[in-house]
């Protein structure tokens, strides 16, 4: 029965999206790239998306695909939000997540990362692949620049971290996978959620940090021609 | 417009009503579970690994629950239908309970259930994508059988799915007898997870052992098995043959 597996493995999708728990809630990070085969449709979209105040999901995959999910659940929230009386907790947002990629396992094609903070729970972070399985983790990574990283994180992750210890992880993360997968690009932003609400950041790609066999972007040629000799030295 | 080029449909001759009912392969996936009686009860065993394709990602997934109050299920396949399956056994033990009459469904009766299921399914070429186990104990008496994707079943003294079919059941042959002590049966269970982590790409050495008796279920902490490599035809494996591997 598993005759078929290394035929049809699940193939890679655009993007770098990435959610992590940290000692009081969640960070979550993605790049900004979106891609029609090899054109760069966009080039700063915002791939974190709200569902509700205290809940966020990381989209990667099919943008129509990932874009109707998050709307469909918005919406199931909010009614249920009313309902209840009180902010839906993070389960349920990603049970619902889940409900639905599940019944459409073979029309839909994304990967979703949901994260969040509920009074109940504290900050979770639960993933949900391709086929809608639905896994609650400390952090997890998606989309086709996570091939980058996840030996990255299997040294660099550390239980209970700090808010900017998580923060900071989470961006240079986004930015290795963004060093070496066509796929991704961009800015980096995140999204951090705790019991004090929601702050969103924004990491242009010229601020970040630079890797191997990347240099110091410069205006002009002219400027480096002109730049002044360096001073003889004193032996 | 998408993040990436979208996907065709693997059977563009079937109108696209039909193609949304087709499970065509499985994304993320357990390997092997492994199983036996023993004097007590049933021991199973299955590692914590959740690959997706080739690739060993989820670290941490729980392949055997405990069904009720006398049974216990493994699966190996992909993940989200065995969510699912887990789901339709929640309200089958509900409604067994509503009724109130002292009566518990036994393995035999999930079993059955189980076989149901994943027949029917098959029957309308929309498959839940596992290989099942159930194990359990109830009123002394031990049962212990299986389910494929495709309803095959049947009931055995010791039983694999994946993988453990080639690697696991012929140790079980040859070392398998009835009443087993518990330390024995942990023991063999052990030297065939080995051999899976040995010899199964997909295997992870983290799993868990589950024992279900009659006085209830319990399933190990998450562990890892020490493993064999200082042969000295491993540190030398070209000696007799320079040049080959």
């Amino acid at each position: 029965m598993d005759l078929n597996m290394n035929v049809n493995a699940p193939h890679s999708m655009g993007t770098t999206i990435i959610g992590v728990t940290y000692n009081g809630g969640v960070v979550l990070g993605a790049d900004s790239r979106t891609s029609t085969g090899m054109y760069v449709a966009n080039r700063a979209s915002e791939k974190i998306t709200q569902l509700t105040d205290n809940v966020y999901v990381c989209r990667s995959g099919s943008a129509a695909d990932s874009q109707l999910v998050s709307d469909y659940v918005r919406y199931f929230l909010h009614q249920h939000t009313i309902q209840l009386g009180q902010p839906a907790t993070v389960k349920v947002a990603a049970n619902l997540i889940r409900l639905l990629s599940y019944n459409n396992k073979n029309m839909l094609q994304t990967g979703l990362i949901v994260g969040g903070w509920d009074k109940y729970e504290g900050g979770k972070i639960y993933g949900i692949p391709l086929g809608g399985t639905l896994v609650e983790q400390p952090f997890t990574i998606g989309g086709s620049g996570s091939s980058y990283l996840y030996g990255f994180f299997d040294q660099a992750w550390k239980e209970g971290m700090t808010k900017d210890e998580a923060e900071q992880l989470v961006v240079k993360a986004v930015s290795l996978a963004i060093a070496r997968d066509g796929a991704s690009g961009g800015v980096v932003r995140t999204v951090i959620i705790n019991s004090e609400g929601v702050t969103r950041n924004f990491y242009p790609g010229d601020k970040l940090q630079l890797w191997h066999d990347e240099l110091e972007p410069q205006n002009s040629l002219l400027d480096i021609l002109n730049a002044p000799s360096p001073e003889p030295m004193n032996i | 417009m998408n993040f990436m080029a979208s996907k065709q449909p693997e059977n563009s001759l079937l109108g696209p009503e039909a193609d949304s009912q087709r499970t065509l392969y499985p994304n993320v996936t357990g390997t092997s579970v492994v199983a036996l009686k023993y004097k007590d009860g049933i021991l199973m065993a299955a590692d914590m690994g959740g690959s997706y394709g080739s690739t060993l990602r989820y670290k941490n997934v729980e392949r055997m629950k405990a069904i009720g109050k006398h049974s216990l299920l493994g699966a190996s396949g992909e993940i989200s239908d065995f969510q699912e399956i887990l789901r339709y056994l929640d309200d089958l033990i509900l409604y067994d309970n509503m009724w109130d009459d002292g009566n518990s469904l036994g393995p035999k009766e999930v079993h059955n259930y189980l076989t149901r299921l994943m027949y029917n399914r098959r029957n309308k070429f929309n498959p839940l994508w596992n290989s099942l186990v159930l194990g359990g104990i109830k009123n002394g008496e031990k049962y212990l059988g299986t389910v494929s994707m495709i309803g095959v079943n049947f009931e055995d003294d010791h039983v694999a799915t994946g993988f453990g079919n080639h690697l696991a059941r012929p140790i079980l042959r040859q070392e398998w007898h009835e009443n087993l002590s518990f330390e024995d049966g942990v023991r063999l269970l052990e030297k065939c997870m080995r051999v899976l982590l040995y010899r199964d790409r997909s295997a992870i050495n983290k799993l868990q052992i589950a024992k279900i008796t009659e006085e209830g279920m319990t399933i190990s902490q998450p562990y890892s098995l020490k493993t064999y490599w200082e042969f000295s035809a491993f540190e030398n494996p070209t000696q007799g043959a320079v040049g080959s591997w």
